[in-house]
C-alpha cells in the first residue's frame, strides 16, 4: 500500500469525480459528502506524502512498472509533496465554502472540482514533460467548465478569452516539447537533463529554442507580465470557490518554471545552464510593477484581489529569477502564504458581496452589513496579512526574499516589492474603509451567511497566523527544498541509476 | 519530403497564427484548428521521418520512431476535445452577448 500512496493524489479525485457524475442535478446532500470527504482524504494523503518526503529521500511511482527513462514516472520529492500539500489546504477550504450554495448554481460542480484536483496534482507530481502537458490540459478543461459554473455573460466573456488563449499555449507547448523531444531523444525530465551534459553542440539553439518556449507556455500559465491579461477578468468574474482555487493555477506555472529549469537545466547542462533566468528576473520585476499600478486602479474587490495575486506571482517569479536557494527557499514560504491567503480573499470578498447585495464587491458606499464586524475584522487580519504588514506571514515572507537578494539584486528589487506592497497597502485600505464605514444610514443589509461559508473562509485565511507560529519548521523544510532543487544529480541517480557519474 | 512537409507545416501554422488573431470568434475557431494540426504534423515529425520502415520495432530493419505516434495520438484527442468545447463555448457566447466578436462589442468598420 505504502508504495502506491504516491499515485493516490492522482486516483483519488479521479474516483470521486467518477462517483459525482453519477446524477446531473440533485443528491446535493450526496454530493457533498463525497466531495468533501474525498478532499479531506486527499489532505491525510499529501500530510503523509510530505513526512515521506521530509527525510530527504526521492521517491518515484513508475506507472504499469516501465522503468525510467521509457515509462512514465510519478516523482515525489520535497517540493512536489508541498505543493500537494498545498493544493489539498485550500481545496478543503473552496469545498467546504462551495457547500454553502454555489455548488447548485450549475450542474456537476463537484465533479469537475475533483478533476481540477487531479489535474493540478498531477502536474506537480509527474517527472515526464509530455505528461505534464497532458495534466496541463486536464487542469485546463476541468478549469474552463469551472469557470463557466453558473453561467452569465462576465464569464462567458472572460472564459472566451482564457480558452482562446490557452488552447493557443497548448499548441505552443506542444511544439516545445517536440523540439526537446527531437534535440534530446527523451522526454523524462530528469533524463532530459542528463542528456544535455552530453549535447552536441549543433543542436544548442534548437534546445534553447525550445527552453524558452516552454517559458512562454509556463509564462503564460504563472501570468507573467505581457501574458497576464486574461487573469484579472477572469478571476474577477469566476465564481468564489473556483476563484480561490485558481490561486494555486498560477502556481502550477511558477512550479513547472521552477522544476523545469532547476532540473533540465541544472549545473550540468553546460552552455544552457539557468538560460531562463535574464528573462524571468526582469519581467517579475515589470508584473510587480504594473501590478502595482493594475491594484491602484482596481475599483471591484474581487478584481483587486485578483491584482494581488499578480503582486505574488511578480514576487514568486524574481524570487525564481534570482535561482539561489535562499531566495527558492523564502519564495517557496511566500508561495503557500499567499496561495491560501489570496485564496481565503477571494472567499471573504464574494461574502463581501452577497451580504452587500445590489453593489455587490464594487468599492462603492452600501447599507450597513448584517454581520458587519464580523465581515471587517477578517478582511482586516486578510489585508494585513496579503499586504505584508507584521505580525502575520505576509511580512515574514517578503522579509525573506527581500534579504535573498544579492547585491545590485537589491537595488531592483527592494524599491519595486515595497512600492508594490505600499500600492496594495493604500488600496486596501480604501476598499476597506469604503465598504465597512461609509456606508450609508438605514437597515443592515443582507441575511446571515451560512456556515460552510464561514468555515471554508476562515480555513484559508487562518493560514497567516499558523505560519508565523510555526514558521520554524515550515521555513526549514522550504530551506531542504531549495537545497534539493539546487542539486538535481539526486533526482536523476534516483530515477536512472545507471547514469553514473557525470562524463 | 522533407522540404513537402516543412512547407506545410508551416503554411499550417501561418494561416492558423493569422485566424487566430482575428477579431470574430468563428475564424479564431478555424485558426485554433489549423494551428493544432500544424502542431501535429510537427511533433509527428519530430521523430525524424523515414520511408518504407517497419512501423515498429523489427529485428534488423529499419523502424520509425513510435514514440512521436504515441504523442500526436494523444495530441489529438485532447486538440479534438477541445475544439468541440470552443465551438460551443463561441456558440454560448454568441447567443448570451449578442454578436460573435471576441471583446463582446460590436466593431465599426465591419
Amino acid at each position: 500500500m505504502i508504495q502506491h500512496l504516491i499515485v493516490l493524489p492522482v486516483v483519488l479525485p479521479l474516483v470521486a469525480g467518477i462517483l459525482l457524475l453519477y446524477q446531473r442535478q440533485g443528491l446535493a446532500h450526496y454530493k457533498r459528502a463525497v466531495s468533501v470527504i474525498a478532499t479531506l482524504l486527499l489532505l491525510l494523503v499529501s500530510i503523509a506524502l510530505v513526512r515521506q518526503a521530509a527525510s530527504g529521500e526521492i521517491t518515484y511511482y513508475a506507472l504499469g512498472d516501465w522503468q525510467p527513462p521509457f515509462g512514465v514516472v510519478l516523482v515525489l520529492d520535497r517540493l512536489s509533496a508541498l505543493m500537494v500539500l498545498l493544493t489539498s489546504l485550500l481545496a478543503v477550504g473552496a469545498v467546504v465554502f462551495a457547500c454553502g450554495g454555489d455548488d447548485e448554481k450549475g450542474s456537476n460542480f463537484h465533479g469537475l472540482f475533483q478533476w481540477q484536483l487531479l489535474g493540478i496534482n498531477g502536474a506537480f507530481l509527474t517527472g515526464d514533460l509530455f505528461n505534464l502537458f497532458v495534466f496541463f490540459e486536464v487542469l485546463l478543461l476541468a478549469s474552463y467548465a469551472l469557470l463557466l459554473h453558473g453561467g452569465g455573460k462576465a464569464r462567458i466573456q472572460a472564459s472566451v478569452h482564457y480558452v482562446v488563449l490557452n488552447l493557443a499555449g497548448s499548441s505552443l507547448f506542444l511544439i516545445a516539447v517536440g523540439i526537446l523531444y527531437g534535440a534530446t531523444g527523451t522526454l523524462n525530465m530528469a533524463d532530459m537533463g542528463y542528456k544535455l551534459a552530453s549535447l552536441p553542440a549543433e543542436r544548442e539553439g534548437l534546445v534553447t529554442a525550445g527552453a524558452l518556449m516552454l517559458l512562454v507556455v509556463f509564462g503564460l500559465k504563472a501570468a507573467i507580465l505581457p501574458l497576464y491579461f486574461w487573469l484579472p477578468r477572469a478571476y474577477a468574474a469566476a465564481p468564489a470557490p473556483v476563484a480561490a482555487l485558481f490561486a494555486i493555477m498560477t502556481k502550477v506555472g511558477i512550479y513547472a518554471i521552477l522544476r523545469v529549469y532547476s532540473l533540465i537545466f541544472g549545473e550540468q547542462a553546460g552552455g544552457l545552464v539557468a538560460l531562463e533566468q535574464p528573462w524571468v528576473w526582469w519581467l517579475a520585476l515589470a508584473t510587480l510593477a504594473a501590478a502595482g499600478v493594475g491594484v491602484m486602479a482596481a475599483r471591484d474587490l474581487r478584481l483587486l484581489v485578483a491584482y494581488l495575486v499578480l503582486i505574488s506571482v511578480g514576487t514568486l517569479l524574481a524570487g525564481v529569477g534570482m535561482r539561489s536557494v535562499e531566495a527558492t527557499s523564502a519564495l517557496l514560504y511566500y508561495l503557500i502564504h499567499t496561495t491560501l491567503v489570496t485564496g481565503g480573499l477571494f472567499l471573504l470578498a464574494e461574502m463581501i458581496g452577497l451580504q452587500r447585495g445590489k453593489p455587490g464587491t464594487r468599492i462603492v458606499k452600501g447599507r450597513p452589513l448584517v454581520q458587519g464586524n464580523a465581515l471587517a475584522i477578517t478582511f482586516f487580519i486578510g489585508a494585513i496579512a496579503v499586504v505584508g504588514m507584521p505580525p502575520l506571514s505576509g511580512a515574514l515572507g517578503k522579509a525573506m526574499v527581500l534579504v535573498a537578494a544579492e547585491g545590485t539584486q537589491r537595488v531592483w528589487l527592494w524599491p519595486l516589492l515595497l512600492l508594490a506592497s505600499l500600492a496594495s497597502l493604500i488600496a486596501l485600505s480604501r476598499a476597506g474603509s469604503t465598504l465597512f464605514w461609509r456606508s450609508h444610514r438605514g437597515s443592515p443589509s443582507g441575511s446571515s451567511l451560512s456556515r460552510y461559508q464561514w468555515f471554508g473562509m476562515l480555513w484559508l485565511l487562518s493560514a497567516a497566523p499558523l505560519l508565523v507560529a510555526f514558521a520554524g519548521p515550515v521555513s526549514s523544510y522550504t530551506q531542504a527544498t531549495g537545497e534539493q532543487l539546487a542539486n538535481p544529480q539526486l533526482l536523476i541517480k534516483t530515477l536512472l541509476p545507471d547514469a553514473g557519474e557525470m562524463p | 519530403m522533407e522540404m513537402l512537409y516543412a512547407i506545410t507545416t508551416g503554411i499550417l501554422t501561418s494561416c492558423g497564427l493569422y485566424l487566430t488573431l482575428r477579431g470574430r470568434t468563428f475564424p479564431v475557431v478555424v485558426g485554433l484548428t489549423l494551428l493544432s494540426y500544424a502542431v501535429n504534423l510537427f511533433l509527428f515529425s519530430m521523430g525524424g521521418l523515414t520511408t518504407d520502415g517497419a512501423a515498429l520495432v523489427n529485428e534488423g530493419s529499419q523502424f520509425a520512431d513510435p514514440l512521436p505516434q504515441a504523442l500526436v495520438l494523444t495530441a489529438i484527442v485532447i486538440g479534438f476535445a477541445m475544439t468541440a468545447f470552443v465551438v460551443i463555448l463561441a456558440m454560448r457566447a454568441r447567443s448570451e452577448v449578442g454578436n460573435d466578436h471576441v471583446d463582446g462589442k460590436k466593431e465599426d468598420r465591419e
